[in-house]
């Protein structure tokens, strides 16, 4: 039997439970399930998982008590499900240490994939990325060179700050206030305008369609995401 | 009634000492050796070379050679050599500093004990004299010595000190805090240049631990802190706020019955505008008051209410006489400056009693007294005017006459008993007992009565000639003259004594009236009963009717009455109504539609809470009088203002009421939103899982198709609950902003995305300018804004035509549209799109949709202060939606230079 990675399903919904845990036994992973933060923290310390899908609306706690103890624990992998208008408790979540977000109602092919983001990046922290691809744009992060269709890309040092930050998580979603920690230390109140007008040109650079961003994704209130090619 | 922005007469008072005083600054350290007297010294120096004639009475430098040197530049006051058990002790010479009489006087270590038979057993008492002899003093403090703090310092020390210095004295100082950090301080001790007395090294040993100095210093800090907090307090209150006030001015304006009166307050009025004081108008009961006539009654009433109108507050004092009556009061208030009227008196009544202005410029020194001419002649035909109120008439009761008789008579049987053994002189003496009592228990005519019964009496039964009326003897007559004076002066006395006793029972009444009513108001607990209770005990304290009347839009309201009253006359209204929109009183007995049978008085709110009137009280007399007797209206005036300040806190306390169920009215509809968005989501998550799941496993293509529709709707339905969720936040005005830079390229791109699915395919042109400026607004309702735009288009747009989403910048604007390809807006219809449930009317207009999207859309863009309108498009027809988002909301572009 091969060595599957093994998620933990948090919510406090038996079905929901029910369709996630089917879904994932489909691809091939093992789960173990909880339904309150009490049983969250056990089988986090009992079944030691490398995925955990945190539902934040829990009937004992308030989930988002939960990142920063689970990042502390253990170091799986920490994946946030909440509701599609719960804009504020999704940055706290990302900010607080949580890898990524799922919006309910979610797609199963779409939580796959984001699973599939996740483990791959958790294989990777080792070494670190070493370079990454998105549609027709190679990032290369121990040279520091981009290419787009072959053709080198010429980014100021800032624009490259903000690229090599998304691809060193690729897929996964940074917060504005994470990307902004790292591109101005000095952070002031208008740099989320600054980072928008440089998205804007970095698309005009890396995007076909800067209109139609295929690379850099918005996440809407949240931040951006490099939207990778997944295999 | 408190007048939170006068100055409060105690700061002022405290204010006024502290004039003329000398200066105390304390320079304050938390432990010894941070360098106060060194400091002290230091800006001694400075002060000297700014021209100061300054002095050091007693400082210790302890055989250190820096503070030495320091002191070796000043004038230093030799001490006082004091012995004391066998040691000669120097202490400051007080005597000499006092004689010397500098500008500035260095005093080190004000908490010192001086030593016994010194004149003051404790330094600071020496520096208090100083500072009562004007000169200003430095002096030093450590902060275990301040007497509030000795306990706390002891606790953490365990060093406790006796000497203490009072926190008043420092109350009244500025402080310095001599600071240096902890560390310092124990490398200084370490290096000796600490002084410590050599008895105490070791118990100071653990003192000087850096925990201890720590928080010592903090101590020291907090202290200062307290007393600038408190000085500046005094400050405010002495100057009330903005110093509106010029400090200490109070002018009192005495009015009387006259109708100059009025004159007199409009001069007070005009000294309080120059002088920016606050002032009085007070009249002062006197027994005179009984016998005012309605007329002056009314002028009196008239001329308060003037004053009251004019800013002043009011007051009726009752007093014995003017002078003590208006002195007292002028102490009480704390006046400086009282305006009264030149006495209209007859110069034959001053001259028997004096003159009110003399005797009261007599009796209070420091007040400055206006004297100001009456204008008018003293109105001559009050003694002619009817008088009320007296029982009995101008004689009195007929009963005490008959006692008085009565006790002549004893007196008379007893004289004839005693006359075989007493002188008849004495007996004339037992005279005096009837004549003395009828003249102080009842009134002077009651003792004449009796002084002339008696002497007849004397006369017929006891002077020779016995039992005839004649007079003999020339002594006899001057025996009647007596009892006749002594029954005059014993009445005047007697009825001085019961004048005052009146009084006071009346003013005792009074009080205790305003007591109980103040406390039925207290215990009621709503508005109505509020008013209710006020109509009920104005009507017991006043003996009248009253009524309440609450103001709105359709004329004054019958609120409260006791006894019950259910409606009023016209005229009562209009008058009522007059009161509210003039804000004064109206109807019987005041000067203004006095055809009505009530009198009504306007209740005011404080000016600070806005409200204006907030109710008319209403009162008449069962007997269609005058609703109030002027000897009412003091009392009647306490217990308006008692009224309004309970109504006005009544209302206030019912505002917070309704401000707390509003928020908590908000605060479960925010828990309910968000409960049935959690309740209706999680199924509908389950049932989109589970369709999708099915949709990978399908066991028939009939089952295939059955998954596909459930899937279909249930998207359907999810769309429906967001989008009603969202137009329940709309309308409950509870859509939480989160206000930031967006680009709208993001917004657009992001809602094409997310309808891709609901556009089946549907092709999406966009025609954004590339440098379209960034827009400071909610991402997340931008977002749902143009989703349902988006959708509103696939919609009704003709399949297969595209739609196009433009953004233009105008003048002083960015604009951005969606518009679709088809039928358009029906003519006139423009507004009416966006109304919640609207469909468009036509052929097969309606469509798939709540009739909420476009609700939705207007909703959000107004929250976020942008607004959106319909219109058709021409080439290709449609409908176009556009949203403005104003100038204001658009950001300037960034410097590219921050940027890259």
């Amino acid at each position: 039997m091969k060595n599957r990675h093994k998620v933990l399903i948090v919510d406090d919904e038996a079905h929901i439970r029910r369709l996630i845990q089917s879904a994932l036994t489909r691809a091939d992973y093992a789960t173990v399930e909880a339904g309150t933060a009490k049983e969250t923290m056990e089988r986090l310390r009992e079944e030691r998982p490398d995925v955990v899908l945190l539902d934040l609306g829990l009937p004992d706690r308030d989930g988002l008590e939960l990142v920063p103890l689970i990042k502390k624990d253990t170091d799986a992998t920490l994946i946030i499900v909440s509701a599609r208008d719960a804009t504020d408790e999704k940055v706290a979540a990302l900010d607080l240490g949580a890898d990524d977000y799922l919006t309910k109602p979610f797609d199963t092919d779409e939580m796959l994939a984001r699973l599939r983001v996740a483990l791959r990046h958790r294989m990777a922290r080792g070494g670190g990325v070493a370079a990454v691809t998105a549609g027709d744009v190679s990032i290369d992060l121990m040279e520091r060179r981009i290419t787009k269709a072959g053709h080198e890309v010429h980014l100021t040092p800032k624009e490259y700050a903000v690229v090599a930050q998304l691809a060193q998580h690729p897929g996964r979603v940074i917060t504005h206030a994470q990307i902004m920690a790292q591109v101005w230390p000095a952070s002031s109140e208008r740099h989320v305008e600054y980072l928008r007008v440089l998205v804007r040109t970095l698309r005009q650079k890396l995007e076909d369609d800067p209109q139609r961003p295929q690379i850099i994704a918005n996440e809407l209130g949240v931040g951006y995401r490099l939207r990778v090619s997944v295999d | 009634m408190n007048e939170p922005d006068r100055p409060s007469p105690e700061a002022l008072l405290r204010a006024a000492a502290q004039e003329g005083r000398g200066r105390l600054k304390i320079f304050l350290g938390a432990a010894p050796g941070v360098g106060k007297t060194w400091e002290m010294l230091t800006e001694g120096h400075q002060r000297r070379e700014a021209g100061l004639d300054v002095v050091v009475g007693v400082v210790e430098t302890h055989g250190r050679r820096e503070t030495e040197a320091l002191v070796h530049g000043h004038e230093i006051i030799a001490r006082r050599e004091v012995d004391h058990a066998g040691h000669s002790l120097g202490e400051m010479d007080i005597d000499a500093v006092l004689l010397r009489a500098p500008q500035l006087v260095l005093v080190d270590e004000l908490a010192h004990t001086n030593a016994p038979g010194s004149r003051h057993p404790k330094r600071y008492q020496d520096v208090e004299e100083l500072l009562d002899a004007g000169i200003d003093v430095y002096s030093t403090l450590n902060i275990q010595h301040v007497e509030s703090l000795n306990d706390v310092v002891a606790s953490f020390t365990r060093v406790r000190v006796r000497e203490t210095v009072p926190d008043s004295i420092i109350e009244q100082a500025e402080i310095e805090v001599v600071d240096i950090p902890p560390d310092e301080l124990i490398e200084r001790l370490k290096d000796g240049k600490v002084y410590i007395p050599h008895e105490a090294t070791r118990a100071l040993g653990h003192f000087f631990s850096k925990s201890n100095l720590t928080a010592l210093r903090e101590l020291a800090l907090r202290r200062a802190a307290q007393a600038v907090d408190a000085q500046m307090l005094e400050h405010v209150r002495a100057n009330a706020l903005a110093g509106s006030f010029a400090v200490g001015e109070r002018i009192v304006v005495a009015v009387s019955e006259h109708a100059h009166a009025a004159g007199l307050v409009r001069a007070g009025k005009r000294m309080a505008d120059a002088l920016r004081a606050p002032w009085t108008a007070v009249h002062i009961e006197t027994q005179r008051d009984r016998h005012f006539s309605d007329n002056e009654r009314r002028q009196l009433a008239d001329t308060l209410a003037l004053a009251s109108r004019l800013g002043a507050s009011t007051a009726s004092i009752p007093a014995a006489g003017v002078v003590e009556g208006l002195g007292g009061f002028a102490r009480d208030a704390r006046a400086t400056q009282i305006v009264i009227g030149k006495s209209a008196r007859s110069w034959w009544f001053e001259a028997r009693h004096g003159s009110v202005v003399d005797r009261l410029v007599r009796s209070i020194g420091e007040v400055a007294v206006h004297v100001l001419p009456s204008g008018e002649p003293a109105a001559p035909a009050r003694r002619r005017e009817k008088r009320g109120g007296i029982p009995g008439g101008h004689w009195g009761n007929p009963a005490h006459y008959a006692v008085s008789l009565l006790t002549v008579a004893a007196m008379t049987v007893l004289g004839r008993l005693l006359v075989e053994v007493i002188d008849l002189g004495n007996i004339a003496l037992l005279y005096l007992i009837p004549v003395m009592y009828a003249a102080a228990s009842f009134s002077l005519r009651a003792g004449l009565f009796a002084g002339l019964a008696s002497s007849l009496a004397y006369n017929f039964f006891f002077l020779p000639p016995t039992g005839t009326l004649t007079v003999a003897n020339p002594e006899n007559v001057i025996s009647i003259l007596v009892l006749l004076g002594v029954a005059v002066v014993t009445s005047q006395f007697a009825a001085r004594v019961r004048a005052q006793a009146d009084l006071a029972g009346a003013s005792a009444r009074q009080n205790a009236a305003l007591a109980s009513f103040s406390g039925q108001l207290t215990g009621a607990a709503t508005q109505d009963e509020l008013m209710q209770a006020i109509c009920a005990e104005v009507a017991r304290l006043l003996d009248v009717r009253a009524v309440m009347l609450l103001p709105s839009a359709g004329g004054p309201d019958l609120a409260a009455a006791y006894p019950p009253e259910d409606r009023m006359e016209q005229i009562e209204l209009a008058a009522a109504q007059w009161a509210i929109d003039n804000e004064q009183p109206a109807g019987r007995g005041s000067s203004t539609l006095t055809a009505s049978d009530w009198l009504f008085h306007p209740l005011m709110a404080s000016t600070a809470s806005g409200r204006g009137v907030m109710a008319v009280l209403g009162i008449a007399r069962e007997d269609a009088g005058d609703p109030v007797r002027s000897d009412q209206v003091p009392l009647l005036m306490s217990l308006l203002d008692q009224a309004s300040i309970a109504l006005d806190r009544m209302a206030l306390e019912e505002e917070n009421i309704k401000a707390q169920a509003i928020g908590e009215r908000d605060r479960l509809r925010g828990a309910l939103l968000s409960s049935v968005s959690h309740d209706l989501r999680t199924p509908l998550t389950t049932i989109l899982s589970a369709a999708q799941e099915m949709k990978k496993h399908p066991a028939t293509a009939f089952g295939a198709e059955l998954v596909e529709t459930i899937d279909a709707e249930a998207q359907r339905l999810n769309r429906f609950v967001a989008n009603l969720l969202d137009m329940a936040r709309v309308e409950a005005g509870a859509l939480p902003m989160k206000v930031e830079a967006t680009d709208l390229f993001d917004a657009v791109a992001g809602a094409v995305h997310d309808t891709r699915t609901a556009l089946q395919g549907r092709q999406v042109d966009l025609d954004i300018a590339p440098d379209i400026p960034l827009v400071r607004l909610d991402p997340v309702l931008l977002h749902h804004c143009l989703i349902n735009l988006l959708d509103n288009a696939g919609r009704y747009g003709e399949p297969g035509t595209p739609i196009t989403i433009r953004c233009r910048r105008v003048p002083d604007a960015l604009l951005l549209s969606v518009s679709d390809v088809g039928p358009g807006i029906p003519p006139g219809q423009e507004k009416r799109v966006f109304d919640t449930f609207t469909r468009l009317e036509g052929s097969d207009r309606v469509r798939h949709g709540t009739g909420l999207g476009l609700a939705i859309v207007k909703g959000f863009a107004e929250a976020m202060g942008l607004s959106v309108e319909a219109s058709n498009a021409e080439e290709p027809f449609g409908a176009c939606f556009t949203i403005r988002i104003p100038e204001a909301l658009i950001i300037r572009h960034p410097d590219d230079e921050d940027i890259a």
